[in-house]
């Protein structure tokens, strides 16, 4: 069909003109520009301690140390908060291997603060979408406070300081929902105790 | 529920029609017709447009027949899908991939090349682990432009039918794809990818970095933080309604969508090109009023099915309320169903995403679907069935849209006994025949498809989570794939030799066995003369047309999909209520 072959000429060369132009050029437009203006952002905000680069403040760590805050559940595997392979759990709401990994949860949270007795915010024992949730709610902040205190040696009253210190409210008032930064909180805690004066943010 | 749950669907949608209105007038202009039309922008730009076309050896002034466009446009994506296929293929020993990552299975990159080219985007893979910089940015990113550009010559064709008069051609494909490129897709995706950068999506060419956790553990004690050209990527998924992410989670991973404000803007993107060419229509028919009628249309539906979403997110899973949880809307909590979401978009974002992600066909997702609750999940599989014309994809979803306008006028004309019109055109048996396989051959592919897959023991094979809810997991996966949407009820596990044959298969039917019925209507259209509006003619601007268009694309997608629905999404919430 010499109409079809007719085609195939521009077509290919479009192809290859179209590749040149939004495959090579403006990627590399975007990178330039981006590194040059938001070089910190583009390069994944990363966190650096003592000369090494300890996280992203984007992308939350697993924590299981009573003196930590810890984030939601990750469904990542093979580990929790793999940010090499993000994932949620995709478990559907009327799966029982939903229910058993949740009340599986409250029990790890019961057994680290017996004595809490306040109902535990949904967020905290739910998997996050990409597994790498950094936030957790204000709420399941504040469900932490006295364990985290009581682990550190802390005023509960400075804890609780702190985590207003790294509660962002929602973005200009209106956009999101308000959120704790749990591995920039806890990289707060430890500075804290180490520094002279811990109470004072 | 809070006065936030609905300040910020208020402010989404008022921004979104703001934005929409002036693009659309620029894009009128873009996608003007006649010899001498010239698109608005910088003579270095057009001087650009000119070399491109030389270079190819495409004569710009050739007005080319229907079928003609189409074997172009068949052509042109044909080898979008093979240069897409054999980078896959290749991966290990071309550059750019410093994660050292070896080739694609044949099945994959079959499915995967099909997904982009036919703006589907479907992912049966996972982003970070599977593909290559080079085959993200020459495969994937390509593809997301020119699919998207395909759509939009689709429409342009489908508008000169209705604007030209006994014309033998429709246009040429290579003017309208190059021009939606260039005067369109490029520039707003500049600007959306370095705000993006700015709120913290990554933009490098780096290998993944490495950081050393804070509290180290026995399983792990370091975190490899993923890296690469994702903000590019993002901004043309998004405005193109690709809708395939740079990472497996796609925009609910924090580098992909970190802040409350790139989730705002990257959901108007969705919507941004879809509704702004309801003005271009309107603007190129020579009556704003028709593509108003069109865009009313489509808001409705829209606007009720983002409150069904959002009420049953936010409603919960009674299961929560059962361990004693609190799951209360408040200023220190979302609280609702947060199960596969994230903290920085809860409830209101989560929902107000689905719903646009699915009534428009991107696909992107910020929560995953699957944990949605049985009714949540619902809204957007039901928005993809309904043939994805409420906004729909870029180009796609207005000509889709277009056709049911046909179909309406055509019933309209049944029942009060007036000759069927639109827009200055008789429409006649020729036109509904087309209109019939455009409205039929995408159930087709969900249905049997579905149907398929549950017969057969290595479609079963695929379901992660059990009873209903496994069901609603395929049907999503035929919808979403039969629709050209791209979103998943991703438990199922979808990269396999029968997914990968059998969902490419359904994204080709459901994608060109639309465009070519749309383009023949285009052709059909063109040649005809224009006849003047007379007692006769039922006006398509009034809300009496809004409603009966709204009906015509409701009863459609009930009459078809109900069934399917109530094994599925409603049996489970049924299950879920009856739970104790």
């Amino acid at each position: 069909m010499p109409d079809s072959l007719n085609s195939l000429k521009p077509a290919l060369l479009m192809l290859a003109l179209m590749t040149v132009l939004t495959g090579v050029a403006y990627p590399l437009l975007v990178t330039g520009v981006a590194q040059g203006l938001f070089p910190q952002q583009a390069n994944g905000s990363q966190i650096e301690k003592d000369g090494k680069v300890v996280g992203s403040a984007l992308i939350g760590q697993p924590f299981s140390d009573p003196g930590y805050f810890w984030g939601r559940p990750s469904a990542t595997g093979p580990v929790p908060y793999n940010a090499g392979a993000s994932s949620g759990s995709n478990l559907g709401p009327t799966n029982p291997a939903l229910a058993d990994a949740v009340r599986a949860r409250i029990a790890v949270l019961h057994a680290a603060d017996p004595g809490n007795t306040a109902p535990i915010p949904v967020d905290l024992v739910t998997t996050s979408a990409s597994g790498l949730d950094p936030h957790i709610s204000p709420a399941a902040a504040d469900y932490q406070v006295a364990r985290v205190a009581r682990a550190r040696g802390m005023d509960a009253g400075a804890v609780a300081a702190l985590v207003a210190r790294y509660t962002e409210d929602r973005q200009f008032g209106v956009l999101g929902e308000p959120r704790v930064n749990v591995l920039q909180l806890n990289l707060a805690l430890d500075t804290a105790v180490k520094g002279p004066s811990p109470a004072s943010p | 529920m809070t006065g936030h749950a609905l300040l910020q669907p208020a402010l989404y949608l008022l921004v979104l029609l703001l934005l929409a209105w002036p693009l659309g007038g620029y894009m009128a202009r873009v996608f003007r017709d006649g010899p001498m039309a010239r698109p608005p922008g910088p003579a270095w730009l057009q001087a650009l447009e000119q070399k491109l076309y030389r270079l190819a050896g495409v004569r710009p002034e050739e007005d080319m027949a229907w079928p003609r466009y189409a074997l172009a446009l068949l052509a042109f994506n044909l080898l979008g899908m093979l240069a897409v296929f054999g980078l896959q293929l290749g991966q290990a020993w071309l550059p750019l991939n410093p994660e050292g990552l070896p080739g694609v299975t044949l099945d994959s990159a079959f499915n995967t090349a099909v997904s982009f080219a036919t703006n589907t985007n479907w992912q049966g893979y996972g982003g970070e682990t599977t593909l290559s910089h080079l085959t993200q940015m020459l495969g994937l990113t390509v593809q997301n432009f020119l699919s998207a550009a395909s759509g939009m010559a689709v429409l342009a064709a489908l508008m000169r039918g209705f604007t030209r008069r006994d014309s033998a051609g429709v246009g040429n494909f290579w003017v309208d794809m190059t021009r939606a490129v260039l005067y369109v897709l490029l520039p707003l995706s500049l600007v959306l990818s370095l705000a993006l950068v700015s709120q913290g999506v990554v933009q490098n060419f780096a290998p993944h970095a490495v950081a050393t956790l804070v509290q180290p553990s026995d399983a792990a004690t370091q975190q490899t933080l993923a890296a690469g050209p994702a903000a590019s990527q993002v901004a043309i998924k998004q405005l193109g309604t690709n809708g395939g992410g740079f990472f497996n989670v796609n925009a609910a991973h924090p580098l992909e969508n970190p802040t409350p404000l790139s989730n705002f803007l990257e959901m108007l993107s969705i919507l941004l090109i879809p509704a702004a060419l309801c003005f271009t229509f309107g603007h190129l028919v020579g009556d704003l009023r028709q593509g108003g009628a069109l865009l009313a249309a489509m808001t409705a539906v829209f606007v009720v099915a983002l409150a069904a979403c959002l009420g049953a997110e936010q409603a919960g899973n009674p299961l929560f309320e059962r361990l004693g949880l609190a799951t209360q809307a408040s200023d220190l909590q979302a609280g609702g169903n947060m199960e596969g979401k994230e903290t920085r978009f809860g409830v209101v974002d989560s929902a107000l995403w689905a719903t646009a992600t699915s009534a428009a066909s991107n696909g992107s997702v910020n929560a995953m679907h699957d944990s949605f609750t049985p009714l949540g999940g619902l809204v957007p599989m039901a928005l993809i069935q309904l043939g994805e014309v409420i906004f729909g994809g870029v180009g796609s979803g207005l000509y889709g849209m277009v056709v049911f306008a046909l179909v309406a006028v055509f019933i309209a004309g049944l029942m009060i006994g007036r000759t069927p019109e639109y827009l200055g055109k008789k429409i006649e048996a020729f036109e509904m025949q087309m209109a019939a396989l455009v409205i039929l051959i995408p159930p087709l592919a969900v249905l049997a498809g579905a149907a398929l897959a549950v017969a057969l023991e290595a479609g079963r094979a695929g379901l992660l989570n059990p009873g209903a809810h496994g069901f609603s997991e395929v049907l999503y996966a035929l919808s979403s794939a039969g629709n050209n949407n791209g979103s998943a009820f991703a438990g199922l596990s979808a990269n396999t030799p029968f997914y990968n044959l059998l969902l490419g298969v359904a994204m080709l039917l459901g994608r060109y066995g639309v465009m070519i019925p749309v383009l023949a209507i285009a052709g059909a259209l063109a040649a005809k003369k224009r006849v003047p509006p007379s007692a006769g003619t039922l006006p398509t601007h009034t809300p009496l047309f809004v409603c009966l268009l709204i009906g015509t694309v409701l009863l459609v997608g009930a009459l078809t999909f109900v069934p399917a629905l109530a094994l599925g999404p409603v049996v489970e919430h049924l299950q879920m209520l009856a739970a104790r």
